[in-house]
C-alpha cells in the first residue's frame, strides 16, 4: 500500500483518527507522517533511549505523578565530577561519566535488573592492567565455594588439591600487595 | 595507504577469506565499547577534552600494528566529505552516529579492514572486529587482545560490581556486543523469520535489519545480537548467540531443501528471473536490487547458479548504496541518476564474472 500523502513511499503506519463520533484511517509513511504531525517523536524515533527514559521515570515515581512534581532541585542527586544530575540523567538516558555510577549507585539497581534480564553484578573481562588483584580474588571466591561443595559431597582428596591451590593464590595476593605498597 | 584505499573497493578484502558456515552467516562482529577512567564521556565532555583523546590516539597508534591488523589508519572525521563518511558507513567501517558527530570523532582502520576502533562516538573508545562466517569465538578472542593490547596505555573506566563503565546503561558490564550477519531467504520467503523472532528476543538476543538499529532487513540480511551485557561472561554471552545462530543456520538449510523439493521450479524461476532483471535492467532502485541479489545469492548457495561468485551479494549490496554511488560518480546523485547508475554498475560487475 502507498502513502496517501505523498504516493510515492510504501505506507507503514496506519492511524485511526475519531473526531466527534466520526472515525477516518490514515495510511502514510513515516516520513509524511512526522510532517503532518501524526507522530511527535524525536528525531530518531522510538528508541532504545526513550524506552528506557520510560522505565526510569515510572522508577522515581512510584507514589503516582503529584510525586514527580515534588522532586525538586534539593533533593536531586548531582555527580560532583561531571555535574550530571539524576533527573537530568533520566532524560537523556545516558551517564556524564564514570562516577555517575557511583553518584546514583542506590537508584541503579532496579534499572540495571530491567536491561538486563534481572542482572546488576559485571561476571566478564576484568582489565589486565588496571585489574591488579582482582583477577586473583575473583578466582579465590570461586575456589572457595569450590572447596566448600567439596567438602560437602566429602570428596576429600579433591578438596586437599583445591585448598592447596586457595593458599598458592593467596600468596600471590599478599606478595602483590606488599610489592604495591613499596 | 591513505583514505582512499577504504573507499575504493565496496568489499573488505577480509570478506574475500572464506568462513565456517558462509553459505548463510556473511560475518561475525564483536564491539567493546571502553572510556577513559578519568574524562566525563563524550556526550558530556568538553571539546578540549575530546580533542585530547583524539591526538592521544594520533600520536600513539596511527601507523602502528597489532598481529594481523597492520598499519592502522587514522581518519578524522571532520577531514571527511558527506559522501565519504557514507561510504565508510556502507561499509560499516564507522557507524551512523560517528559519522554524524563533528568535532573530536575519529577512527582508526587496518589495513585489511577487519578492525575498526572509533574515537569519541558515543563511548571514547568502540573496538570493532570482523571476521568472514561464523566465528564468534576467534573474534572474541582477539577483539580481547586488541583490548589488552590498548590498556596498556590507556587506564579504563571499569568498576568491580559494574564491570566496564559505558555511557549508556545498556552496555554496561562487558560493553561487548556481538553479532552475526546472516542470509536467511529461504526464512523470510515462508515468513518463519517472523514468528521465530519473539523467541529470540526472549533469549535477550535482538533481531535487526543490516545497517543497524532501525534499519529494515534488504536482501534478507539480518543482523543477529546480544542484547544483555551485564551479568554474564563474554564467552557466556557468545555460547548463547552461537547456538540462536546455529538453530538458524539450521532452519534455514531445511526451509531451503524443502522450498527445492516442493517448488523446484518457481524458485529456480524466481532466482533466474532475478538475474535477468540485475544482468538487463537500466534503472533499478536499491530495494528491488537487494531483492534480486538476495535470490541470486540464494542461487548460487544451492547450485543453481554457477560461475558467479558467492560474494556478488556482498559486495553488491555496498556498491549499489547511495553513498558508494555517489563516491563513484564523484558527484551528488538524484535518486533517478542513482537508479541509473546502479543497474549499469550491476551490468558491468556480472558482466565482468563472466
Amino acid at each position: 500500500m502507498e502513502c496517501q500523502e505523498c504516493h510515492q513511499r510504501p505506507a507503514t503506519l496506519h492511524y485511526t483518527q475519531v473526531i466527534n463520533g466520526h472515525k477516518t484511517e490514515v495510511q502514510i509513511c513515516e516520513v509524511c507522517a512526522k510532517e503532518k504531525g501524526y507522530m511527535t517523536y524525536p528525531e530518531e524515533g522510538y528508541s532504545l533511549h526513550n524506552l528506557l527514559t520510560g522505565l526510569f521515570n515510572f522508577e522515581s515515581n512510584p507514589m503516582g505523578a503529584s510525586h514527580g512534581t515534588t522532586f525538586n532541585k534539593e533533593n536531586d542527586l548531582q555527580c560532583p565530577k561531571c555535574g550530571l544530575t539524576f533527573t537530568e540523567f533520566k532524560q537523556i538516558g545516558k551517564f556524564g561519566c564514570g562516577e555517575c555510577y557511583h553518584t546514583f549507585a542506590s537508584n541503579l539497581n532496579p534499572i540495571f535488573r530491567r536491561v538486563h534480564s534481572g542482572n546488576t553484578e559485571h561476571r566478564g573481562k576484568i582489565p589486565k592492567r588496571i585489574g591488579g588483584n582482582l583477577h586473583l580474588k575473583k578466582q579465590l571466591s570461586s575456589l572457595k565455594d569450590e572447596l566448600q561443595n567439596l567438602i560437602m559431597n566429602e570428596e576429600f582428596e579433591q578438596a586437599a588439591v583445591v585448598r592447596d591451590k586457595i593458599k598458592e593464590i593467596e600468596q600471590q595476593i599478599d606478595q602483590k600487595e606488599k610489592g604495591d605498597a613499596r | 595507504m591513505t583514505l582512499e584505499h577504504f573507499m575504493n573497493e565496496a568489499i573488505s578484502p577480509w570478506m574475500r577469506e572464506e568462513g565456517p558456515d558462509n553459505d548463510i552467516v556473511l560475518s561475525s562482529r564483536i564491539r567493546l565499547a571502553r572510556n577513559f577512567a578519568d574524562m566525563p564521556f563524550p556526550i558530556i565532555a568538553d571539546q578540549k577534552d575530546l580533542e585530547k583523546i583524539r591526538e592521544f590516539f594520533q600520536i600513539e597508534y596511527e601507523h602502528t600494528s597489532f598481529q594481523d591488523y597492520k598499519d592502522l589508519e587514522f581518519v578524522s572525521i571532520r577531514d571527511l566529505t558527506a559522501i565519504e563518511k557514507s561510504v565508510l558507513v556502507e561499509k560499516h567501517l564507522i557507524s551512523p552516529l560517528l559519522a554524524k558527530k563533528e568535532g573530536a570523532a575519529a577512527t582508526l582502520i587496518s589495513e585489511n579492514e577487519q578492525v575498526s576502533i572509533m574515537i569519541n562516538e558515543e563511548d571514547h573508545i568502540r573496538i570493532q572486529l570482523y571476521f568472514p562466517g561464523l566465528q564468534l569465538t576467534k573474534a572474541l578472542t582477539k577483539a580481547l587482545e586488541l583490548d589488552d593490547w590498548l590498556e596498556e596505555k590507556v587506564s579504563y573506566a571499569f568498576d568491580e560490581t559494574r564491570g566496564f563503565l559505558t555511557s549508556c546503561p545498556t552496555n554496561v558490564g562487558t560493553g561487548m556486543r556481538a553479532s552475526v550477519m546472516m542470509h536467511l531467504p529461504a526464512l523470510a520467503m515462508t515468513k518463519q523469520i517472523n514468528r521465530m523472532m519473539p523467541a529470540i528476543n526472549q533469549l535477550g538476543l535482538v533481531v535487526r535489519g543490516i545497517y543497524g538499529e532501525g534499519s529494515e532487513a534488504l536482501g534478507n540480511l539480518f543482523q543477529i545480537s546480544n542484547q544483555i551485557t551485564l551479568g554474564k561472561t563474554e564467552e557466556h554471552i557468545i555460547e548463547d548467540l552461537e547456538s540462536v545462530v546455529q538453530q538458524l543456520i539450521g532452519h534455514e538449510r531445511k526451509a531451503r531443501n524443502r522450498i527445492l523439493e516442493q517448488s523446484g521450479i518457481e524458485l529456480e524461476d524466481r532466482i533466474y528471473r532475478s538475474l535477468g532483471v540485475l544482468e538487463y535492467s537500466r534503472i533499478i532502485e536499491s530495494k528491488e536490487a537487494a531483492r534480486c541479489l538476495s535470490n541470486v545469492r540464494l542461487g548460487i548457495d544451492l547450485g543453481i547458479i554457477k560461475n558467479v561468485s558467492r560474494n556478488i551479494l556482498n559486495e553488491l549490496m555496498v556498491l549499489t548504496q547511495p553513498g558508494f554511488l555517489q563516491y563513484f560518480a564523484k558527484k551528488t546523485l538524484t535518486a533517478n541518476e542513482r537508479d541509473i547508475l546502479r543497474a549499469s554498475l550491476i551490468r558491468e560487475r556480472l558482466q565482468f564474472e563472466k
